[in-house]
């Protein structure tokens, strides 16, 4: 793999599993979310997490993100336990709904964690008129989330991941809710976004093709237990400098071809051996 | 979200309307209804429509520019009413801080521990039900035996703590659902920016729980007025709307406008009352952005 031998990896999951118990009295029962997950994202690396409902890719990034504890297995962000990581405020997350808070403008949105860490008042509203003019919506700092359309409201998420300059970024779903033009030109925007920070990126979701135009590595998991079942190298070159051009390009449909097939059921190294190089 | 100018023209006007619609009624019905009332097998169903039973609108206006006894000195009824409505207003509105507190302290306690919930959401919704003229006494007999140093328990506290009894409640539920509103998402959220349960609460919970919190408080108001006037007749107290309504309703056989008088205070302590709430909404707007209705 690609990883730089030097940093720590900004996300090591090592044999994780998650079961949930559900049900009561005589139907109670465990289901298995996941089952011996092992993955490494490397710093600045974009790794898609794909597959199917039920295939455990957003439960596996509430572990990362601590939102939830693993069975059995150990997660490490940055070397540091989940637990820590989350403390230390190492990553930023972003979920399907842009979960803004209605009654606070689009710059103090922006600014919630900040304010919540105690920064100042100057250096809050410097570094939300930073991520404003990032993600292309400096004009709309005074308004209220109602007022966005969805596809701005989720770009006023984004920015508020990266109001603390994290070196990881989590987002689940983060374009679902979107139609496709506004999705893909969120898509285009993202790797532009990604390029300047330089944030490694773990990205649930279950298209095929948001995933390979997005990500170094697509890692393909499958339902019932959650497990990966292949992970795809993309060579479509540094995430930052992809763009909508590559959609066209032979290289990225012999990358969704290869993830399709890995969601199919045809075993990973066959794939990976043949379609990519 | 804000009502257009329109909409608020429109909704003021309907207001007037009803009020008017409500004196038409009245002197309609006087006119062309039974002096006797109409009774429908031995149960009298509307009342009689002679002038003590059902004065004329004029008469109980044009009453409250007289003074209220015959005796020289006497003020005029309407200052008389105003002066008794304010002093039950500011009962009222003692009864309905400690209500409003009280009940806000018990939201926070049930929304931070589970079992707090379990335990008391009963024992609140169960407090309702005891009657309120029950209380009464019972409140002031207790009362009579506090003594806080050289000071004494007054009746008036009596009547406030009454009235806060009935505040309490509609708070309590309204906040504590308010509270518990915001998405699994935001708190979440909250958790991941690693922050604990004080500054959810000022961040996220409390901004989250006013589009619940002034239903509550305008509810609150409304039951620390009734509450207030209730108490007053209950414990005796005079100097307010309660015992005011009392006494000239015994007093004045041949004075029919009089009576209607103190009624006409309540109804203005109600209007204040429910104003004062409304103008908290107005301050608290960007709270309330996204709310369904008014």
């Amino acid at each position: 793999m690609t990883t730089e031998p030097l940093a720590k990896p900004a996300v090591l999951v090592e044999g994780v599993g998650k079961t949930f118990d559900v049900g009561r009295g005589r139907s109670a029962g465990t289901v298995v979310a996941l089952d011996d997950i092992q993955l490494s994202v490397a710093t600045g690396e974009f790794v898609s997490l794909i597959g199917p409902s039920g295939c455990g890719k957003s439960t596996l990034l509430r572990l990362i993100a601590d939102l939830d504890q693993p069975s059995v297995g150990d997660i490490r962000v940055f070397g540091k336990t989940a637990r820590q990581a989350r403390i230390d405020q190492d990553y930023g997350i972003a979920f399907q709904q842009a979960g803004l808070l209605p009654w606070r403008s689009v710059a103090a949105n922006i600014e919630l964690p900040l304010e919540l860490h105690g920064i100042g008042r100057e250096a809050r509203q410097k570094r939300s008129a930073e991520l404003l003019a990032l993600v292309g919506l400096s004009d709309f700092a005074d308004r209220f989330p109602d007022q966005l359309s969805g596809g701005m409201q989720q770009r006023v998420a984004i920015a508020r991941s990266l109001a603390e300059s994290p070196e990881l970024l989590l987002m689940d779903e983060p374009f679902g809710a979107l139609d496709e033009m506004t999705r893909e030109r969120m898509q285009g925007e993202l790797v532009r976004i990604c390029g300047e920070t330089g944030a490694a990126v773990v990205f649930v979701t279950h298209s095929i093709p948001e995933a390979v135009f997005l990500s170094d590595r697509v890692v393909v998991m499958s339902p019932r237990p959650g497990r990966i079942v292949g992970i795809v190298d993309v060579a479509l070159g540094r995430t930052g400098d992809r763009d909508d051009d590559l959609r066209e390009a032979s290289t990225f449909f012999a990358s969704v071809k290869a993830v399709r097939e890995a969601l199919h059921g045809i075993p990973a190294a066959a794939i990976t051996g043949v379609e990519t190089r | 979200m804000r009502a257009r100018p329109g909409v608020r023209a429109r909704s003021a006007l309907l207001g007037v309307a009803g009020v008017a619609l409500l004196a038409l009624v009245w002197e309609l019905y006087k006119a062309v209804g039974p002096a006797t009332g109409v009774v429908v097998g031995g149960v009298t169903v509307l009342p009689r429509t002679s002038d003590l039973a059902m004065p004329h609108l004029v008469t109980m206006f044009a009453r409250l520019g007289d003074p209220v006894i015959s005796t020289p000195g006497s003020p005029m009824l309407w200052s008389a009413v105003v002066g008794a409505a304010g002093f039950t207003l500011g009962i009222a509105a003692v009864g309905w801080i400690v209500g409003v507190v009280v009940g806000f302290l018990l939201a926070l306690v049930m929304q931070r521990f589970r079992t707090a919930e379990s335990a008391l959401l009963p024992w609140i919704v169960l407090s309702q039900t005891v009657p309120l003229i029950a209380l009464a006494p019972l409140v002031a007999g207790i009362g009579s035996q506090v003594r806080f140093g050289e000071a004494r328990w007054q009746d008036w506290m009596s009547v406030a703590l009454i009235a806060s009894y009935l505040a309490f409640f509609p708070v309590s539920i309204g906040a504590l659902r308010g509270l518990e509103s915001p998405d699994a998402a935001h708190v979440e959220l909250m958790h991941t920016y690693s922050v604990g349960w004080w500054k959810t609460l000022i961040h996220l919970r409390l901004p989250a729980s006013i589009p619940y919190l002034l239903p509550a408080l305008r509810l609150a108001a409304a039951s620390a007025v009734v509450g207030t006037v209730v108490a007053e007749v209950s414990i005796g107290l005079s100097g307010g709307v309660g015992r005011m309504m009392v006494e000239y309703a015994s007093a004045s056989s041949g004075n029919p406008g009089k009576p209607w008088a103190p009624i006409f205070g309540a109804i203005i302590i109600g209007l204040v009352s429910a104003g004062f709430v409304a103008v908290l909404g107005l301050a608290l707007a960007r709270y309330r952005r996204g709310e369904v209705n008014a």
